[in-house]
């Protein structure tokens, strides 16, 4: 059967407060905890609860012909577990349906696949253990690293961890002519199957559901289900995946994005020959058609859908290149607060905040950042992280003595 | 003596370091018993009774009298839309235009009313209240006939000071605080240059801040050597602080403390960083101040790697300027140009020992201070790695800089002015 794979990343980070330089070496708290307390309950009245209610709505009428997979971070676990439990209670239950699937990733949504192995294991086996504990012992099978970053290494140590599955871009510079709609594997690893996402049917929903300059606007379910229709008859997979944000929140209530999702579901099992599944669903069904060639890493971010939101600038290669000199310090103290906050420091979004360019994607990043300028992000991060490593030596003499 | 001193700002109501110069001065002249008469475009009514103040904005002008329709003509060209703000940060700046553009706007603008209302900033409106405050000086100048000379200080009150010899007939000193070569490095604003060059021919004396600024005065805008007198700033506290203020980190903070501008020369302060770090990583650097050239300092800090060692802490306001000051260990600045520079003193008033590049006035007057090319960053790093580990050198900067600070007075400058109005006096009858 032909099916729908619908995937929702939830992430929120830890923001950080400002930070003065006079603060450092006697402030040892760094985030904004009134700040972050807003979003998560601000998300949580627009999107999070009330899409919560409506996939719980639809999961029972279809009676096991509908269901989504999520990824929560862990920032997102932690900060909902103090900020939002009736969010949480909400998760819990879509996950005790059986028609929801949880995916893993690095607990803290870090960057530390590009950097580290060891920590990018320490991560991912956090993240397990965390869901397992939130969500009645439940163990993932699929992967999806931080903002769908993937490259054939990335892919080999997601493999050797056991995983059958991962999620990334469908990235047109990758794919060449090559269609998403397919399971393809990893280059280095063919059992490990590679799911892609299908960037324009998903950017429909995600990105351009309210653009009123857009051709299609507005768009509906029998719209969609008519651009379904005519995918090609061999490919079988359609991989939406998008921000669970989407819903309510980039696009607002008032766009009619919950009418959309209520009826869609309707609309594409009794006009399509389309399905849905669970990405473990895809993979243990279909076999892949050939490799996937990811030499240098992608993602799902920005026009280049490369790793230029986060890296590549003098800042922000400084602030990741001085945050990870600290792994051998920061493991072998093993002390919890500062694993801690190491760990938080890793979320990508720190770097996205430092990215500089302005000009074709700078008003999505700008969206999302909680400063006025990349600079002051870079300088407050960097405040922040002066502090962290006085601690560590600290620590680390302390431990000596 | 009685003096007619025109200047454009005064404590508490000032945005940079001339309105300070000027209240230095009067106080000053006040301990040697000389009478002055201040104008300021713009009183506030909280100024110290140091003078009798007259505000410009209260003066009534008289129409009918011929000679100021002259001053007008002669100085409408004056009027063009000139953005330009000498001396302000980029907060200033909004500030004042902002000002300009919300409280500007009952501003009765025929020529020839009888009052006109100063707003006594940087604004948009600059070059517009810089020529009518040539017209109250007319009139100022016909009403009070009882003064001995004229002093006008820096540009803006330039055209005041020729207008009021002019009406009276009495010899003008101009007092140059700043030129625009300081301002704008070799770009210079055509009017602003004109208006201090045609101040400068008018004068019967100059007196500059620094011997690196009488230097600027002879070569850039063609005047004599002896028509120039050096007069150094000077310091209306000397008293060292004692901050109870307490550093937080084990390092060692060497800082840069300003405007971060071309004129400041930060690009210097972070290469020298850079080779300091290099040979010593136990040590913060920190650039304080906000500036045109933050965003391009902050990508080169990064760039070399060092941002887990070099701060920025943007514009620092009220306390924790002296916080700063109190917590540095070396302070640096490597001014490309500085026709005097105050900073340093208020350093050296912390215990801080100071890194002063050759380019500034101050260099002239505190000898107990590591002096250096602004570009010279091997120098530079040298000194700074020099003070930061040599505890004699430091130690010994510090007892001789306090010393030296004591000696800088403002009642000293003020005794070498009257000097200075006796010479010009003489030489004119």
């Amino acid at each position: 059967m032909r099916t729908i794979c619908f995937y929702f990343q939830v992430h929120q980070p830890f923001r950080l407060k400002p930070y003065r330089f006079f603060d450092i070496g006697e402030d040892h708290h760094y985030w904004d905890d009134f700040l972050n307390r807003n979003v998560i309950r601000k998300v949580a009245q627009k999107c999070y609860l009330p899409m919560n209610a409506l996939l719980l709505d639809l999961i029972h009428q279809y009676n096991g012909k509908f269901k989504v997979a999520f990824s929560l971070s862990g920032t997102f676990l932690d900060q909902m577990e103090a900020y939002a439990p009736d969010v949480l209670e909400s998760f819990q239950k879509l996950v005790a349906t059986g028609q929801v699937e949880l995916l893993n990733e690095t607990y803290t949504h870090s960057l530390a696949a590009l950097k580290s192995k060891e920590e990018f294991h320490a991560l991912v086996k956090k993240h397990q253990d965390r869901i397992k504990e939130l969500f009645n012992g439940y163990t993932p099978k699929v992967f999806r690293n931080t903002e769908l970053i993937y490259s054939d290494q990335i892919g080999a140590m997601v493999a050797e961890l056991g995983y059958e599955a991962v999620l990334t871009e469908g990235a047109k510079h990758v794919l060449g002519w090559k269609s998403p709609n397919y399971v393809y594997s990893n280059a280095i690893e063919p059992k490990l199957k590679v799911l892609l996402k299908n960037f324009l049917l998903s950017d429909d929903i995600a990105f351009r559901f309210s653009n009123k300059t857009w051709a299609d606007y507005p768009l509906t379910t029998e719209k969609f289900v008519k651009w379904i229709n005519a995918i090609p008859k061999e490919e079988q997979v359609l991989n939406l995946f998008m921000d669970y944000e989407t819903f309510g929140e980039h696009q607002w209530a008032e766009t009619g994005i919950f009418e959309f999702m209520r009826h869609l579901p309707d609309a594409v099992l009794n006009h399509s020959n389309f399905g849905f599944s669970t990405p473990s669903e895809v993979a243990a069904n279909a076999a892949a058609v050939s490799k996937i060639h990811v030499p240098v890493p992608i993602s799902w971010a920005d026009e280049e859908r490369d790793l230029t939101a986060w890296l590549g600038n003098d800042m922000q290669d400084e602030a990741f290149d001085r945050l990870y000199e600290l792994e051998k310090l920061v493991k072998d103290l093993d002390d919890p607060e500062i694993k801690r906050d190491w760990g938080y420091l890793q979320t990508s979004d720190h770097f996205y905040y430092m990215c500089t360019k302005f000009f074709s994607d700078g008003s999505v990043h700008e969206y999302f950042s909680p400063y006025d300028t990349p600079y002051d992000a870079f300088i407050n991060f960097m405040n922040v992280l002066s502090d962290f490593m006085l601690r560590v030596k600290q620590k680390k003499s302390e431990l000596q003595s | 003596m009685k003096v007619l001193m025109f200047g454009w700002e005064f404590p508490p109501h000032i945005s940079g370091g001339l309105g300070t110069a000027c209240y230095g001065l009067v106080k000053g002249m006040n301990h040697h018993n000389q009478e002055v008469i201040f104008v300021v475009p713009k009183l506030w009514g909280d100024e110290e009774p140091l003078a009798d103040f007259v505000n410009a904005s209260d003066v009534r002008i008289d129409y009918r009298e011929k000679r100021f329709k002259k001053f007008w003509k002669n100085l409408t060209y004056l009027e063009v839309s000139s953005f330009l703000v000498p001396y302000l940060g980029p907060e200033e700046f909004k500030k004042f235009t902002d000002y300009a553009i919300h409280d500007r706007t009952d501003v009765d603008e025929s020529i020839f009313s009888n009052k006109f209302e100063f707003s006594g900033k940087y604004g948009k409106n600059l070059m517009e209240e810089v020529s009518r405050y040539a017209l109250v000086a007319a009139q100022i100048a016909r009403d009070k006939n009882s003064f001995d000379i004229i002093h006008a200080h820096d540009w803006l009150a330039f055209p005041a000071g020729i207008a009021a010899k002019e009406i009276s007939g009495k010899p003008l000193v101009v007092h140059v605080h700043a030129t625009e070569f300081d301002r704008s490095g070799e770009t210079v604003n055509q009017p602003v240059y004109d208006i201090e060059r045609a101040g400068m021919h008018a004068a019967d004396h100059i007196v500059a801040v620094s011997q690196l600024t009488k230097n600027i005065i002879i070569r850039k805008y063609g005047i004599p050597a002896s028509k120039v007198t050096v007069l150094h700033n000077a310091v209306l506290d000397a008293s060292i602080i004692k901050s109870a203020y307490e550093k937080k980190v084990p390092e060692k903070i060497v800082t840069f403390l300003g405007r971060i501008t071309f004129q400041k020369g930060p690009e210097y302060f972070v290469e020298a960083a850079k080779k300091v770090i290099d040979r010593d990583p136990n040590v913060r650097f920190v650039m304080a101040g906000s500036g045109d050239l933050l965003n391009r300092m902050i990508d080169r800090v990064a760039e070399l790697r060092m941002a887990t060692r070099f701060h920025f802490t943007g514009f620092l306001k009220g306390d924790d300027v002296d916080h700063m000051y109190a917590i540095s260990d070396v302070y640096v600045m490597p001014s490309v140009s500085e026709p005097f520079g105050i900073a340093p003193l208020e350093a050296v008033r912390h215990n801080t020992p100071v890194i002063i590049s050759k380019q500034s006035g101050v260099a002239e007057v505190l000898r107990n201070a590591i002096k250096v090319d602004f570009w010279d960053v091997d120098s530079m790093a040298d000194a700074i790695f020099a003070l930061l580990h040599y505890d004699g050198i430091s130690r010994m900067f510090k007892e001789l800089g306090s010393e030296e600070l004591k000696k800088l007075k403002w009642e000293h400058v003020a005794a070498k002015l009257v000097t200075v109005y006796e010479k010009t006096l003489a030489e004119r009858s």
